[in-house]
């Protein structure tokens, strides 16, 4: 073998030995955050997440969808949401019962706020006051609605940034 | 000999080579990251919500009145106390004490007044709804300013008659000291408070609606205490601009790489968000007792209190329709995560606001960093916290990190001391 090359081949296994011999040495100041990004503080939340403001009800017994005031929903801040109902068909839902709940689902927190349905707006039209998200992250928005003795389930997703 | 040598020297420029580009390698922020920046940035602030409980809220007038009571010790059991006494303009509204004193100690730590206006709850455990409710819970605290609602009166009546009238109209006469004595209200003291129950319901509401008018007034003037920009702030303005020079001149490189830690591992942003690093819900951190006091659950009692409070948003005294009362419509009132929650606190100036938390349990930033890292068992209910697994250093990154969140107030010195008369 050439004596460069074996220089060069020395050269670079030494620089490789100490530049890993400085990442453990310094890591506490690094941090891992450099290793991996999952390291890097919250898990972001799962991709597939279905993100629609505009959804089937879990038994597809209705089409339901939600709409903030103001259009995008405030961080620390209480405001209403209109949401709408109808059936799988198209038909407004009207007199439904609807309870809300919520909550951030890597946090295992609810809502800050108890909000509740207020008005019967008509044509399938609901009132929603007590809005309330006070995190940033991945929220679940869930509503049970009942009409005409018949009960539905929907889990909208949201980010809040 | 000769290769030892190069081979020691190539090393070496290649070591150089790597850490140099490290470290001129600029800071780079994810657009999340910077969206989560500009959400903590001062120029995020809206203007102050409107308080639609207090018709006064705006007034200059009502604040200028409100200004003058902040500061003056006569509304007290022992001339002695006033809002200024544990709000001190020079400490940032705070006292720099463990427990607050006023003519006794309370069980709590100061909350600073700044920004207070943009919370929807008061006091740690959000037993108020407004900042007129708030002010007048100390007034007739036993602990605190210790007086009572016809003493008040009966002091605006005889030194504020003019000042007064001109913001709430007539002053309704107060001298048949059979009907108005000079020391009754619904207080602990029996003497006080069997005054206040001999005398008549209309009696006690024209006193009550001048110690609710006294509360609108000082909260007029607390709204106009506002916090002001930062070094952090100074970073994030020129980060918007991309001007990389000014952003280096802002923050340090510690303390860059101490917000990158708040806004992400270090999980800090989650309930310390928005422009004045708080979102005003409650949360249980499980901070230990304080020494001598009983463990305190928080948000618990708050949330009863402030739903029975005759002062709070519903009351006959507000003037919100029931619409300008959607906190405290749709309130959470029961629930395992109330006990021992409290409301975390602004970050803005922390440095200068030691002790730490609601009962002053810590002294310095760095034991309440040591806490958030290594969380223990709560007293009471179950801590929101897990363990951090941070470093010593990246804890004292954290730590100048905060140090960065000082800034002067934004509020004019003139409402910052007692008003010239």
């Amino acid at each position: 073998m050439k004596k460069q090359t074996v220089t060069v081949i020395a050269t670079s296994v030494i620089t490789v030995l100490v530049v890993l011999a400085a990442i453990i040495i310094f890591l506490p100041t690094l941090g891992p955050r450099y290793l991996h990004p999952l390291m890097m503080g919250d898990q972001p939340a799962p991709t597939s997440l279905d993100m629609s403001n505009s959804r089937l009800s879990d038994n597809g017994l209705y089409r339901v969808s939600w709409a903030s005031d103001p259009s995008s929903p405030p961080l620390n801040q209480i405001h209403a949401w209109t949401i709408h109902i109808e059936t799988a068909e198209g038909q407004p839902v009207a007199g439904a019962e609807v309870s809300v709940s919520g909550g951030m689902p890597q946090h295992g927190h609810g809502l800050p706020t108890n909000p509740q349905v207020t008005q019967d707006l008509g044509n399938g039209d609901y009132l929603v006051e007590g809005m309330k998200f006070q995190m940033p992250g991945w929220w679940e928005v869930r509503f049970d609605i009942t009409a005409a003795g018949q009960n539905d389930t929907i889990i909208f997703n949201l980010t809040l940034k | 000999m000769k290769r030892v040598l190069w081979i020691l020297g190539g090393t070496i420029l290649i070591a150089a080579a790597i850490a140099l580009w490290t470290a001129s390698r600029p800071v780079s922020w994810s657009e999340q990251e910077i969206a989560a920046l500009r959400s903590l940035w001062i120029g995020s602030l809206p203007p102050l919500p409107p308080d639609p409980s207090n018709a006064y809220a705006d007034n200059p007038q009502a604040a200028a009145f409100g200004q003058a009571l902040f500061f003056d010790t006569r509304f007290s059991a022992n001339g002695k106390v006033a809002c200024a006494t544990c709000h001190l303009p020079d400490k940032l509204f705070n006292d720099g004490l463990p427990l607050a004193q006023g003519v006794g100690t309370t069980t709590r730590r100061t909350m600073t007044i700044i920004g207070a206006a943009y919370s929807p709850w008061l006091f740690w455990d959000g037993r108020k709804d407004s900042l007129w409710a708030q002010a007048l819970g100390p007034m007739e605290s036993p602990v605190e300013h210790g007086g009572t609602r016809t003493q008040y009166a009966h002091l605006i009546d005889e030194q504020y008659r003019a000042q007064y009238e001109a913001v709430f109209g007539d002053l309704p006469d107060l001298s048949d000291q059979t009907r108005f004595p000079r020391a009754a209200g619904p207080v602990d003291d029996p003497e006080a408070r069997a005054a206040w129950e001999a005398m008549t319901l209309a009696d006690r509401e024209i006193a009550t609606r001048i110690y609710v008018n006294m509360g609108k007034a000082i909260a007029a003037y607390e709204r106009l205490i506002a916090p002001g920009p930062s070094r952090f702030d100074q970073y994030v303005a020129a980060l918007l601009e991309n001007d990389r020079e000014a952003m280096q001149s802002a923050l340090t490189k510690d303390e860059v790489a101490g917000l990158r830690l708040f806004i992400g591992r270090a999980d800090c942003i989650k309930c310390h968000n928005g422009p004045l690093f708080t979102n005003n819900e409650f949360h249980n951190t499980g901070v230990p007792a304080a020494d001598g006091l009983p463990a305190d659950d928080g948000r618990a009692s708050g949330v009863d209190q402030v739903i029975q409070d005759e002062f709070n948003c519903l009351s006959q005294w507000s003037d919100a329709g029931e619409t300008g009362c959607a906190d405290l419509r749709f309130v959470v009132s029961t629930g395992e995560q109330l006990a021992g929650a409290f409301k975390p606190p602004t970050l803005r100036n922390v440095a200068e606001s030691a002790p730490y938390m609601h009962a002053g349990q810590f002294s310095t930033l760095a034991e309440v960093l040591q806490h958030y890292n290594h969380p223990p068992f709560a007293p009471l209910g179950r801590s929101e916290l897990e363990p951090l697994g941070l470093t010593a250093a990246e804890l004292a990154q954290l730590e100048s990190f905060l140090r960065a969140l000082s800034g002067p107030l934004n509020t004019p010195a003139e409402l910052l001391a007692s008003p010239q008369p």
